[in-house]
């Protein structure tokens, strides 16, 4: 056994110094460690403390209103309660959170499919609201419960609100939730903007954007309506309470817009569309202002604000009606026989045909070995220009449609604006179709289905065959026609208002181009459409106006009958013929043009063209049809 | 005759600190102080009460004025009895002891206690008054009872679980043993050992902290603290998020600091334990480096002084106690800093006179109070 030497103050001593080096060396390391924390990165914590500290809070902007041409608003804003939940501070299972505060506040189940979709939308960034429109018990219980709902609370915020409901939904559009794409696509913008003009400012805090105006004028309006977004930066905890406000940047709220629409007649015109689908465009020849738009049936943009429910999407989605479909926008229809006043124009503009000339009609057109018949068995008899609009003489128009070849009819329409983008300022326009050779060539793939066939130009005087419009190039083309050529470009929305101020800033009422016309040419036409309505095919429907009436009604063939005859009762509904009317009034100095189509109505003189006569009673004279409910403001 | 009334006042107060230590005293007084400053700051939105604080300094003060006046021969023969109570309490915490957040380490008797509290003060107690037993018959198995002496506690503790507090004490009673006079070849083996571990287990982090890599004598949540401090973003909102944050705010208070009750980080509640473990992460974002180095030289002085009259004591039992004694206080302060600052892992060790918290403050007062009984008695005992 080893037996050490009795430890004397000496090795006790020695034990000591080396304890103080041990020591001496440990204090040096914490003071490197301490260095290099505080003095060699210091910039770099500085930086983290900051972030830490400061959180950004996103303050919306007021979306700026829809007003009407005499001021009603259309599209507003309202302020109420919501319960809000933070995603980031959902801990666990979100349905048994729901279940919880649905305890203390009514909680409906499409309030709690539209808050997951919004969740799994958003991938769980955000605050999202589970319930609006608190009432105030509600907002009491909650508050006393408050504590136990980390990440809930009620805040005040601002709704968008269509207060006339499903009216003039498709122009209006609506606003819904910003999506990732959409999220996506603004900071696209953004980064362009600001690549174009570093100099400018963010020209939006994406984060304080909400909604974003999906279709519509909500949609091609959003960067004027939706004004940019302000933030306060505050301090925070580490738990996320706001301490203080350290700085704030305001938000500038959008501007409104001004329509040009009367939303009194837009009311009217969908009051007397009934039942019946269809379009309705009427439209202010001098400037373009269009005045109605009318798409039925149509839908209510409420549903979709706060995200709609699968119920009723798959009701809007699934209706054979297509209540979604904006059909003055889109719906390209055959112009039937409210394309002839403009083929007679054609006819005089490219000599073709003189007013007195005449045609002897047998009731049929034989071309090649096809028989192209008239509506009237027997025919019109001896018939002129003025008869042929007057009366409807299909026989007149093929004869000049084989005379004029599809070309020539081509590039005279061109310029009023069919089968052409119209530039209306709404999204999703369609073109249509104004055919000529160039078409079906660059059209079709087969060389065989290339060739135009001159059998293929008969039906196209009677506004049948290839040509598909729509109703806004049909009332543009007759707004033009009402202006002497003078072409304006159609658009809904006529100024920009500053919502403090209340200046207006017009947008473009600016003239597009005219169309070299003769003046006497359009005169006769324009006498010919008169005489429609006072001796014509819409005699009856206008007798007793005031003011002078130039109009011509039209009936498309949904499906092409062959040779059979057309019977309206026997026919399937969706089979049956479009009712089509065009309208200008008063004669001497048009104000308003219409075009519209009712669908498979039949005749446009039966169905159409009283819709366009009580629409015109009402914006030239002001007389409310007895059986329309009276235009009540909202509240 | 008012001006004598004053002076006898005066020389009543005064007589308090007789015998005390004066430049121990100066040290302790700088270290309150700064304690003091810092929990003013660091108490804000707390329902810790200054007043309360004033209270744990004061008992602190009477706890290390009332064991300076007792010799340390007292000391000697209550060691075996002091060490005695300490490992029956802490079998009694092993039966009966409360269970709070998972571990068992609380006894009530009347009052909560924690045993292993004292354990910290007995552990050297009874240490020196083994070697100084032994003094000049000492044998190789002597080592054997000490260690014996020095794991019973140890691993009680550690079973408690509170590994912290048991390699704290093991720390203390090695201290002990290695003045003591452990031969160097038994010793540095273990410290090439420990330190080639260290670095093993900084080069091997990533594969060692793989979720499904258990580590043999440890706990899980052991395990996770080693690897959050090997990677604290690996954990950001989790364990890691406490040293992260403790860091941003060393860091971010520079050389000068962001001034007193300007931590942002401090007063914005990232700093987890902000009174009682992580003060010195409050001090540090608002008094800087520069307020560091004060922190640190007055803790250095510290070690010194008790070194110094640890070296000047009498006997090999107030020699060691002095001196182990000492080096708690050092390394209470190394490891608090250490983790804080992200050097060590988490382990719950309060940072010496500054951190809140009435038990630490009167263990500390007792130690601190064996040094200047120490220091008073020398000459008694030598003449």
């Amino acid at each position: 056994m080893v037996s050490f030497k009795k430890p004397n103050l000496d090795s006790f001593q020695e034990r000591i110094h080396i304890a103080t080096l041990f020591v001496t060396f440990c204090f040096l390391i914490l003071v490197t460690r301490l260095v290099w924390l505080q003095l060699v990165n210091h910039g770099k914590y500085a930086l983290l403390a900051e972030n830490n500290r400061i959180a950004i809070v996103p303050a919306p902007a007021n979306r700026g209103l829809i007003i009407d041409r005499n001021g009603i608003v259309i599209g507003r804003n309202y302020s109420a309660l919501t319960l809000d939940v933070n995603a980031g501070e959902i801990k666990g299972n979100v349905d048994e959170l729901i279940d919880e505060i649905s305890q203390i506040v009514l909680i409906s189940p499409r309030d709690r499919r539209n808050f997951k979709r919004s969740l799994e939308d958003s991938r769980k960034m955000g605050t999202f609201p589970l319930r609006s429109m608190l009432t105030e018990a509600e907002t009491a219980r909650f508050m006393a419960n408050r504590y136990r709902f980390p990440g809930v609370e009620i805040r005040a915020r601002s709704f968008r609100e269509y207060p006339y409901n499903e009216l003039a939904s498709h122009l209006i559009g609506y606003i819904g939730r910003v999506s990732l794409k959409d999220k996506e696509r603004m900071q696209s913008e953004i980064e362009s903007a600001k690549a174009d003009d570093p100099d400018a400012l963010q020209t939006s805090f994406l984060p304080g954007i909400q909604y974003v105006g999906k279709i519509g004028l909500e949609q091609s309006y959003e960067s004027v309506l939706r004004g940019s977004p302000g933030y306060d930066q505050v301090e925070i905890t580490a738990g996320g309470k706001p301490v203080r406000t350290l700085s704030s940047s305001p938000s500038v709220p959008g501007k409104n817009i001004v329509l040009s629409v009367d939303i009194k007649l837009q009311y009217l015109v969908e009051q007397l569309y009934g039942n019946f689908r269809g379009a309705f465009v009427a439209i202010e020849p001098q400037t373009g202002d269009i005045l109605a738009f009318v798409s039925k049936p149509n839908f209510n943009p409420n549903d979709f604000v706060e995200g709609i429910d699968s119920v009723t999407w798959k009701e809007l989605n699934d209706s054979p009606q297509k209540p979604l479909y904006n059909r003055p926008l889109k719906g390209i229809y055959p112009p039937g026989s409210t394309y002839k006043p403009f083929m007679a124009l054609a006819a005089l503009e490219t000599k073709k045909r003189t007013p007195s000339q005449s045609i002897s009609d047998p009731g049929y057109f034989d071309f090649g070995n096809h028989t192209f018949r008239d509506d009237k068995k027997g025919g019109h008899g001896i018939v002129d220009m003025q008869k042929s609009i007057v009366e409807s003489c299909d026989t007149y128009y093929y004869l000049l449609a084989r005379d004029m070849g599809v070309n020539m009819m081509h590039d005279f329409m061109k310029p009023f604006g069919f089968g052409q983008i119209t530039g209306i300022d709404l999204k999703g326009e369609s073109r249509g179709i104004l055919p000529s050779t160039e078409w079906k060539k660059n059209t079709f793939k087969k060389p065989e289905q290339q060739k135009w066939y001159e059998g293929e130009t008969i039906s196209l005087g009677i506004g049948q065959g290839y040509n598909a419009f729509t109703i806004l190039q049909l009332a543009h083309g007759m707004a033009n026609m009402a202006n002497n050529g003078i072409v304006m470009k159609p658009h809904l929305v006529k100024a920009i208002e500053d919502p403090f101020t209340r200046n207006r800033t017009l947008t473009t009422p600016k003239e597009s181009y005219r169309i070299d016309l003769n003046q006497e040419n359009i005169e006769v036409i324009k006498k010919a459409m008169v005489e429609v309505n006072n001796s014509g095919t819409s005699a009856s429907v206008f007798k007793g106006t005031s003011y002078q009436v130039g109009g011509k009604t039209g009936t498309a063939q949904v499906f092409s009958l062959n040779s059979k005859e057309y019977n309206h009762s026997s026919t399937a509904e969706f089979l049956r013929d479009h009712a089509l009317y065009i309208a200008f009034a008063p004669a001497d100095k048009p104000t308003i043009v219409i075009a519209m189509v009712v669908e498979n109505a039949g005749f446009g003189a039966q169905y159409a063209a009283p819709i366009a006569r009580k629409a015109l009673d009402f914006y030239i004279e002001g007389k409310w049809p007895k059986e329309i409910p009276e235009w009540k403001r909202a509240p | 005759m008012e001006k004598s009334a004053i002076s006898k006042a005066k020389k009543l107060f005064f007589s308090i600190f007789n015998g005390l230590d004066p430049q121990l005293g100066y040290i302790l007084l700088g270290l309150a102080t700064v304690g003091f400053i810092t929990f003013l700051s660091a108490s804000q939105n707390t329902p810790v009460r200054f007043g309360d604080e004033l209270r744990n300094l004061a008992l602190s003060f009477l706890v290390m004025w009332t064991i300076s006046r007792i010799p340390p021969k007292w000391l000697e023969m209550a060691a075996i009895w002091i060490y005695g109570i300490g490992i029956a309490l802490l079998v009694a915490v092993a039966i009966f002891g409360l269970i709070k957040k998972g571990a068992r380490r609380w006894l009530n008797i009347g009052l909560i206690i924690q045993p292993s509290e004292i354990m910290k003060i007995a552990m050297p107690l009874m240490l020196a008054w083994y070697f100084q037993r032994r003094e000049g018959i000492l044998k190789t198995w002597d080592y054997g009872v000490a260690a014996i002496i020095l794991l019973i506690p140890v691993v009680l503790i550690a079973r408690q679980p509170d590994l912290g507090t048991a390699l704290l004490v093991f720390a203390a009673g090695m201290y002990v043993i290695i003045l003591a006079g452990m031969p160097w070849k038994w010793i540095l083996p273990f410290i090439g050992l420990g330190a080639f571990g260290i670095i093993l287990i900084v080069i091997f982090g990533n594969t060692i902290c793989a979720p499904d890599i258990t580590w043999p004598f440890v706990h899980n949540y052991q395990k996770h603290r080693v690897c959050t401090l090997l990677d604290p973003s690996s954990d950001p909102l989790g364990k890691g998020f406490h040293t992260i944050q403790s860091m941003i705010a060393i860091g971010s208070g520079g050389f000068f600091g962001k001034g007193w009750f300007q931590g942002t980080q401090s007063h914005l509640e990232f700093i987890p334990e902000k009174h009682t473990d992580f003060v010195f992460a409050v001090f540090s974002e608002e008094f800087g480096l520069l307020g560091n180095l004060v922190l640190l030289a007055l803790f250095f002085a510290l070690v010194k002084r008790g070194l110094a009259i640890s070296a000047g004591a009498p006997n090999l039992f107030t020699r060691l106690l002095g001196a182990a004694v000492t080096l708690i206080f050092f390394t209470y302060a190394f490891v608090n800093i250490g983790m804080v600052s992200g050097l060590l892992p988490v382990v719950g060790v309060p940072l010496p006179f500054i951190s809140y918290g009435g038990t630490a403050l009167v263990t500390l007062g007792f130690g601190a109070g064996i040094l200047m009984s120490i220091h008073r008695h020398r000459r008694l005992v030598q003449s």
